[in-house]
């Protein structure tokens, strides 16, 4: 049925990629561009006494130096809804340089703006400034104390709190119990490319250029702040050098951005420092999880507690969830899930890749490997014995797939010659294990309808479009690949646009809900097109189809053709020429199913590792990692297992390699760059394999195609953990295992 | 790494911190521009000579995506002086495709998805060459030990991987 649709196609943006001459936004060449300096606080907690700007000015080169005494005022407080909601969308509730006060180190006090990239850091080295400084507040363990329970996360959008049945109740009478404590660090996204934003003014008119994962939320935040008509802000963003979710929300550096620019009459660029970039876009927040499992002696759930605990900002009650996956993904009558959280010196923390689900899935998903070692089960058996086919509302799966991928990944494995005990098996210096855990990802249908538009000219050749952003997430291929089969053309003679308001509204690509809603609007739009021809068709009585019903024609690389006959057709071209036509376009929307659709909604998966562990130096090595997913319609297999395979990675990176601290005398972060916040090289990177198993979906949309991009990283860092406990007999309660907490004994439990 | 000076053009006096007439040889062609001293090879070729396929992922020399190659050897042109490469042959990305014609590892990145975002990938390809004109390419332990200069935070290592081999191999073979 499908000519290009799941074919594992090159990117058809390959060539610009690794040719050099694709352009990310901070390459775009306007005349008279200036550049911008964010100057960030050098205290977490106080506010600026003064800033004496002499020296600065003197430097030369000198465009102007925005500080809270000359920053215009924002039109309208920013309130945090995330993205994908589809409203404004700044990342915090807060907007800098509105006033003298600090609240967390980094915070940006004045913007330099000069006529080169030097000009602009030499005079933000002499801008003096003095603070006053107050203790900050921003560990956990600074403000334990004071922790209070939240009752909605994401600007009310979801309740913080998640209970059903006697949780306290079922654990006493359990006949197993699991209770421990975990330790996860910070996480910062650290995309190659940081947050960029170019801004140009002409008259009331704004342009901006920016780094983004959605150039409508970018539009929707910035006219809000600013005061000005939606119709005076177009954002463009050709390519985005990653995103993980630090692109996700609107940053104060994009609408600082644009007061820059208008400040000096001139077109500004402004880039956020490796450094910056640890301070500008949040992280994901440091956190202690604690789980309570209790089970009957045949290994089924009957009771889980779920608790987290982090600091927040002063202005926003956030968390990434830590309950989404545990409250569905097994059956248990008695549920509690429960978000503490700390008001301290940080910035709003925000969605990182697998926000919530990486690390609540490494709480439940190393639990229940206790588990099954408690009650003496193959952790597998135990997984399939206690996944339910309906969720915790009795919503049947709109599809499942977690144990035809637990299974499938087993015989890949080779799991089922697996002795279980810890601590026996030797190579060398390196204790070896092996170590499995579920994956799930929620689909979650928060978006506004979506809209695509495919038009046809009368030589054949078509475009279509739709405003998402092309940030490593392959939607130029993959929405080439939908449109191309849903008009009926070949991939050869039809271009996709993307990355500008001025095209059909997506919401932004986040919550791995990207491919599902541009597909689905894709998709409608050129139907609706090949519709609206083939109707134009068997209406024309100059036209062979003349007289034909719709459903006895179909269409092939832009031709119709009568079913009955396939000897008699004619090309949209044709069509549209003998009409004096010199287009065709049609507009194609997709209205999300409700947010109380009766279904539950994830996308499933399993993950697989072998581990060494140096016995002498504790060192982790991953020898092999395996991924099995069910994501439904894979649009294009080649895209799809590099999105699973980096996420895998990220889940590797996770379990051995990255986190940050606040210090806890400055409040500042310990670490800001790329040389000591560890990510992988291609050093660290195993033999990796991803596999898929099929599910037909027909409730996520009308290609039934789930999200991917994140799925890959749930549950990674468990299967490693678990793997460290069977090749150690330790095990991990604190994240990232590093050395130290491998040969200590596992951190915090 | 260290540039030989020997060859520069022959000069007595002090230069800077105004901008002076500095000319640069990158993928063959001649620009005779002014720079202060103070700007890195990296800012000249984005902002001053519009080559903007060498990209900043750091300005700390910590992720690689500005690798270029002087006089044929890798360097990072974030922590290079753009005024120390006068006289010196200055390799970018957008001098590898010949005549249109990608150079077989582009086309190997390409055909084995090593690279998503595409931010790092012009860096990962100026290493990966290099690398198999270093000899570091022989075994998959010295890819990936030679490559990890080169940060992907897409994690598309296994696919660069494969291309690099992919290479390696038709060399071998032809």
């Amino acid at each position: 049925m499908s000519p290009v649709l799941g074919k594992p196609l090159n990117r058809v943006d390959g060539p610009d990629k690794v040719t050099g001459t694709g352009r990310y936004c901070g390459e775009i060449v306007l005349p008279g561009l200036a550049y911008g300096l964010i100057v960030g606080a050098s205290v977490a907690s106080g506010r600026v006494v003064s800033i004496d700007e002499t020296a600065a000015r003197a430097a030369g080169g000198v465009y102007g130096i925005l500080t809270h005494e000359n920053t215009p005022k924002v039109a309208n407080a920013p309130v945090l809804i995330p993205s994908l909601a589809g409203n404004p969308a700044p990342g915090m509730s807060f907007f800098p340089m509105q006033d003298d006060t600090v609240h967390y180190w980094g915070q940006p006090v004045a913007v330099v703006v000069a006529d080169s990239l030097e000009g602009a850091a030499h005079a933000a080295a002499l801008l003096d400034i003095t603070y006053e400084s107050s203790t900050p507040v921003a560990t956990i363990e600074d403000g334990r104390a004071a922790a209070y329970e939240a009752k909605t996360l994401f600007g009310g959008l979801m309740p913080a709190h998640d209970e059903r049945g006697d949780v306290a109740g079922a654990l006493a009478k359990s006949d197993v119990t699991i209770d421990q404590t975990y330790h996860y660090a910070a996480n910062h996204h650290n995309p190659l490319e940081t947050g960029v934003t170019t801004a140009q003014w002409d008259s009331d008119q704004l342009t901006l250029w920016n780094s983004t994962m959605g150039v409508r939320a970018d539009q929707l935040t910035v006219a809000r702040l600013l005061g000005i008509p939606l119709s005076d802000i177009r954002v463009i963003t050709h390519y985005v050098g990653g995103g993980f979710g630090s692109k996700a929300m609107v940053w104060p550096h994009v609408t600082l951005a644009a007061m820059a620019a208008r400040h000096v009459r001139r077109p500004v660029r402004l880039a956020l420092t490796r450094p910056q970039s640890f301070t500008s876009n949040g992280h994901r927040e440091e956190q202690e999880q604690r789980i309570r499992v209790g089970a009957s002696r045949d290994g089924m759930l009957t009771a889980i507690r779920q608790e987290k605990l982090a600091v927040t900002s002063h202005f926003d009650d956030w968390a990434e969830p830590a309950t989404g996956v545990s409250s569905e993904i097994y059956g248990c009558a008695n549920y509690l899930g429960a978000h503490h959280l700390i008001r301290g010196n940080t910035m709003t923390a925000t969605f990182t890749r697998a926000p919530g689900e990486s690390l609540e899935s490494f709480t439940l998903e190393t639990a229940m490997d206790r588990l099954a070692y408690e009650l003496d089960m193959d952790p597998i058996e135990l997984r399939v014995k206690n996944h339910p086919p309906v969720d915790s509302h009795g919503n049947p799966w709109s599809s499942d797939g977690l144990a035809e991928c637990l299974r499938r990944g087993a015989d890949l494995f080779g799991w089922a010659d697996r002795d279980p005990t810890p601590g026996v098996r030797e190579d060398g210096h390196y204790l070896v294990g092996t170590g499995v855990a579920a994956a799930a990802y929620p689909v979650a249908f928060m978006m506004p309808v979506q809209r695509a538009r495919a038009r046809i000219f009368n030589d054949g050749s078509a475009v279509v479009q739709t405003g998402a952003a092309e940030f490593g997430i392959g939607v130029l291929t993959a929405m080439s690949q939908v449109g191309a089969d849903a008009l009926g053309v070949d991939m050869d003679v039809l271009r996709f646009e993307a990355g500008d308001t001025d095209l059909p509204n997506t919401t932004s690509a986040v919550g791995s809900m990207g491919a599902t809603m541009q597909s689905s609007a894709v998709h409608n739009a050129g139907t609706t097109l090949r519709n609206q021809l083939v109707a134009h068709a068997v209406n024309d009585d100059k036209s062979p189809l003349h007289g034909l019903a719709t459903r006895d024609v179909r269409v092939e690389s832009g031709r119709m053709v009568s079913t009955l006959d396939p000897s008699i057709g004619e090309s949209y071209a044709d069509l549209l020429q003998r009409n004096r036509l010199l287009d065709m376009e049609a507009l194609g929307s997709w209205t999300p199913p409700p947010l109380d659709t009766p279904h539950g909604l994830f996308t499933f998966g399993a993950q697989f590792a072998e581990v060494g562990v140096d016995k002498d130096l504790g060192l982790v090595r991953v020898r092999r990692m395996l991924g099995v997913f069910a994501p439904g319609r894979v649009l294009n297999p080649k895209l799809a297992r590099s999105q699973l395979l980096g996420g895998m990675l990220w889940g590797l990176s996770q379990a051995l390699l990255e986190g940050n601290q606040i210090d806890r005398q400055s409040g500042r972060w310990a670490l800001n760059n790329l040389g000591e916040y560890l990510v992988p090289v291609h050093a660290d990177v195993p033999d990796i394999q991803v596999e898929f198993v099929e599910v037909d979906d027909d409730v996520v949309g009308p290609l039934g195609a789930k999200g991917i991009g994140e799925v890959g990283q749930v549950g990674a860092a468990a299967a490693i953990a678990n793997a460290v406990f069977h090749a150690t007999g330790r095990r991990m309660n604190e994240l990232p295992m590093t050395a130290e907490v491998v040969m200590n004994g596992g951190g915090a439990g | 790494m260290a540039i030989n000076h020997s060859t520069a053009p022959a000069d007595t006096g002090v230069r800077g911190p105004e901008r002076e007439p500095v000319t640069l040889d990158v993928n063959g062609a001649t620009y005779p521009i002014e720079l202060e001293p103070r700007v890195s090879l990296l800012d000249a070729l984005r902002e001053h000579l519009d080559l903007t396929g060498t990209k900043k992922g750091c300005d700390q020399g910590t992720c690689g995506a500005c690798t270029v190659w002087v006089d044929g050897r890798r360097v990072l042109s974030c922590l290079t002086l753009a005024m120390s490469c006068e006289g010196h042959q200055v390799s970018t990305i957008e001098g590898i495709a010949q005549d249109g014609e990608l150079h077989p590892m582009q086309q190997a990145f390409v055909d084995h998805d090593a690279f998503q975002c595409g931010y790092c990938t012009p860096g990962q390809i100026m290493s990966a060459i290099a690398l198999l004109r270093e000899g570091n390419a022989t075994t998959d332990a010295d890819i990936a030990e030679h490559m990890s200069g080169n940060l992907c935070r897409c994690q598309a290592y296994p696919n660069i991987h494969a291309a690099i081999r992919e290479v390696r191999d038709a060399d071998d073979g032809g």
